[in-house]
């Protein structure tokens, strides 16, 4: 496999006031995958993202993100978080919130430019959203903010893009939507998705996670071997995982 | 009248005192409002009683022994609440009654009687010798241009602070000089409205500008002209009827406050219909 490694996790754990949240995790991530990381409530989804993120250190394992410890590549990386907890009343458009997504390219003391305005205009239209550019962040519908939260990440051009349940707050019809735009974004960016949708991802992403403390299944299953190994990672009855669309790349390999 | 009023010297510098610390207060005021750390602001306010009992002490100008008591209590509170894991409501409380009291205490072991105590506690802005609005503007130069400097941090930090994390920027570090610069605000403040109404003119302009704010920066910019006009009017006013200064801006303020929020009540009710 020539593509670069970006993400590299061994046997991982975190352990959150003492109770283990993911235990001896072992993946990689190869440049260009679309990787969806599945699983119950409480199975530690976005615990990893975190790890990913620098935002939580792992009791034990080795995670390295870009070759380095988490948190080191701050430029490369995009964030979505979930949901953003923020006053309505905040006194912000949504052209300079996604500005925000430039700060970690700029030193201190350097103010915002007009190549970071043009990098928001132009993420702004890659998500739809540029007849909102003005409009007041508080102002907003979930689904637009979920886009506005996208922008913000794509604004910084991350090699590697970490969402979090991009489509928990949103209805239907725009979580096709979004995920066609994920699919578009594949060709420039790795992409980790962390998300509920077990029937959706399979129709998008190259490689699946499960995760419910322990890792259950890495490979897509074939459309025949159906959802056993999925069933074992949830509690409850889930939507199969079933592989559509031929010609997408099957799945890279794990290390 | 205001040119009467202008030609002495204690009502120049008043006025020249109120429109330096609006300014100040416009743009950290924003912060204090946005990023909701009214009562840390209050906790530094209170701390710093202490460092006027030290100036009273060491017989210099109690605004000089503010400064490192307000700084001191500000990188305190924030490093107990980061790094220490103490909730920084415990942290806010305990220096606001350890800062009081040890001024008490210092005032006490002053021999005499402390002159004008009241108005570092109450302010009183008729009587803010020279040497203070020299103070006064040197800080203000300091907060204004820190702020300036930081606008980007300090905006991702106030509002999507684990963001502002993820992206590398110095979260802590940036919390820390956001609450320093709020204590340097409070000693521009306390020569208008006094250590104990400090928190007031931090909150209100700004609560106000909010409401009429696209930006960060145009709140900013309201906020100060509200607190200017808050400030000028109720000088304006104690001085034609004789009342306590820093008092009267603090309920002009308040009035303001509660009329804006009726105004929109009544207007929402209006709409409704």
């Amino acid at each position: 496999m020539s593509s670069q490694e970006i993400v590299h996790c061994e046997n991982l754990s975190v352990e959150l006031g003492g109770v283990s949240v993911l235990s001896d995790l072992s993946f990689s991530v190869i440049e260009g995958d679309f990787l969806a990381i599945v699983g119950p409530n409480g199975g530690g989804k976005t615990t990893l993202l975190r790890v990913l993120l620098g935002l939580q250190k792992p009791s034990a394992g080795s995670v390295r993100v870009f070759g380095s410890e988490p948190g080191r590549h701050p430029g490369k990386v995009g964030y979505v978080p979930q949901r953003l907890f923020f006053d309505r009343d905040f006194p912000l458009c949504v052209s300079d919130a996604v500005l925000m997504g430039r700060i970690a390219m700029k030193t201190p003391f350097r103010h915002y430019n007009r190549a970071d305005r043009q990098a928001v205009e132009e993420s702004l239209r890659t998500v739809g959203l540029s007849s909102l550019a003005n409009r007041r962040i508080g102002a907003l519908s979930g689904g637009e903010l979920q886009r506005v939260l996208l922008a913000r990440a794509l604004a910084g051009n991350p090699e590697l893009l970490l969402l979090d349940e991009p489509t928990a707050s949103i209805d239907p019809s725009m979580k096709t939507t979004i995920y066609d735009l994920l699919d578009h974004l594949r060709k420039r960016m790795t992409i980790v998705l962390v998300t509920h949708d077990t029937g959706m991802v399979s129709r998008f992403v190259s490689r699946v996670i499960c995760l419910n403390c322990r890792m259950v299944l890495r490979e897509p299953p074939a459309a025949s071997a159906g959802g056993s190994v999925v069933e074992e990672a949830y509690p409850y009855q889930v939507d199969h995982l079933l592989h559509h669309a031929p010609g997408r790349p099957e799945s890279g390999a794990i290390s | 009248m205001p040119g009467n009023l202008f030609a002495f010297e204690f009502l120049r510098n008043a006025v020249l005192a109120s429109l330096l610390a609006s300014l100040a207060c416009g743009i950290i005021g924003s912060y204090v409002v946005v990023k909701k750390i009214g009562f840390i602001s209050g906790g530094i306010a209170h701390t710093a009683f202490g460092g006027i009992g030290l100036g009273y002490y060491l017989g210099i100008n109690p605004l000089l022994g503010v400064i490192p008591f307000s700084l001191g209590a500000a990188i305190a509170i924030g490093l107990l609440g980061r790094k220490a894991k103490v909730s920084e409501d415990t942290a806010i409380g305990a220096f606001w009654a350890v800062g009081m009291a040890s001024g008490v205490i210092l005032i006490g072991l002053t021999p005499g009687y402390a002159p004008n105590l009241f108005s570092y506690l109450f302010g009183n802005i008729l009587t803010v010798p020279s040497l203070d609005l020299w103070m006064i503007a040197l800080l203000d130069l300091v907060i204004v241009t820190l702020a300036w400097m930081f606008s980007k941090e300090f905006l991702v930090l106030s509002f999507d602070e684990e963001y502002a994390e993820v992206s590398g920027v110095k979260t802590t570090l940036f919390y820390l000089l956001l609450l320093s610069l709020i204590a340097l605000t409070v000693v521009v403040l306390v020569r208008v409205v006094g250590i104990v109404l400090v928190i007031a003119l931090l909150t209100i302009p700004a609560a106000i500008a909010r409401l009429f704010s696209r930006s960060l920066g145009g709140m900013m910019l309201i906020a100060s002209l509200l607190s200017a006009l808050f400030s000028l009017a109720g000088l304006w006013l104690s001085y034609e009827l004789d009342l306590a200064s820093g008092a009267t801006i603090i309920v002009l303020a308040g009035l303001a406050f509660l009329l804006v929020h009726a105004g929109r009540l009544v207007i929402s009710r209006l709409r409704a219909r």
